[in-house]
């Protein structure tokens, strides 16, 4: 078994950054939930906020290196335009797609809403540090910010899993390779 | 502590989705403007438009961020109308909704 290049850059943006988004988004929706002064200790409040940042900070960071790799690295490998004549379309996933109106919707609308929407997740993920970071351990007697910050990073994992979904649709549809 | 960063921060970062949204809609309905936007031949149109929807973002945070670096702001509104913003920007990067601005 082996992976092309492309194949490669594939698994990074979608397991590596993709997968890592959505484990290290229940480590911050978990230590969000916990961090109340009356819950934890004044050390479990330290290790929390420290625990806080660090997954705030990498959801954010692997929300940045997705969309990245994805839109310039593997999308112009999607989006490549068949030599005129071509008719093995295997290294051509978008025109793989949209030669048969069988899936075409997956391109249509599945890409075209992905390819946009998976930008709207590092900036709430951005958000979201951004605040874990300014509030650190005063997270604890600010509830409208910790619930503020709560809605933000759901919202990201909502859209992420969107994003996510509709790439493993569309990777099993047609891979790029 | 103010609030203001905290509020300049969720409310750029509504704009620059809705910013992000807007530009999307309109590359999808002004062809020259998809075209200008083509600032990578192997990405397309869509490179115009991210770079613009951060450049945007970020101008948005760091006017925001002076203006209310040292206010208190009302964390509430600024929240509702970021949410507001949101949905801007998650409607007009919804295929079938920019797709009734399509250029033919």
């Amino acid at each position: 078994m082996q992976f092309t290049s492309r194949e490669f850059w594939t698994a990074i943006h979608g397991m590596a950054f993709g997968f890592g988004f959505i484990l290290f988004f229940t480590a911050t929706l978990a230590l969000l939930l916990t961090l109340r002064s009356g819950a934890l200790t004044a050390q479990g409040v330290r290790t929390n906020v420290i625990l806080l940042k660090i997954s705030g900070l990498v959801i954010a960071v692997l929300s940045w290196l997705a969309v990245i790799v994805g839109t310039w690295f593997v999308y112009p490998w999607y989006r490549a335009v068949p030599p005129q004549g071509t008719t093995d379309l295997s290294g051509f996933p978008r025109s793989r797609l949209l030669a048969n109106t069988a899936v075409s919707g997956w391109h249509n609308f599945g890409m075209e809403w992905k390819e946009h929407l998976g930008w709207v997740v590092p900036i709430i993920a951005t958000v979201a540090a951004y605040l874990i970071f300014r509030y650190g351990e005063k997270l604890t007697e600010e509830n409208r910010i910790r619930w503020t910050l709560f809605v933000i990073v759901c919202v990201a994992f909502v859209l992420a899993g969107i994003v996510g979904v509709l790439g493993a649709i569309i990777t099993k549809e047609a891979p790029v390779v | 502590m103010k609030t203001g960063p905290s509020a300049a921060a969720v409310l750029a970062g509504g704009i620059g989705l809705a910013a992000f949204g807007i530009i999307s809609t309109l590359a999808e309905a002004i062809a020259s403007f998809s075209k200008a936007l083509t600032w990578s031949k192997a990405v397309g149109a869509l490179s115009g438009k991210t770079i613009l929807g951060i450049a945007v973002w970020l101008a948005a945070w760091l006017l925001l961020g002076l203006a209310w670096k040292d206010r208190e702001v009302k964390i509430g509104p600024v929240v509702v109308v970021s949410a507001i913003l949101l949905v801007v920007g998650v409607l007009t990067t919804f295929p079938p909704f920019f797709d009734l601005f399509a250029a033919d």
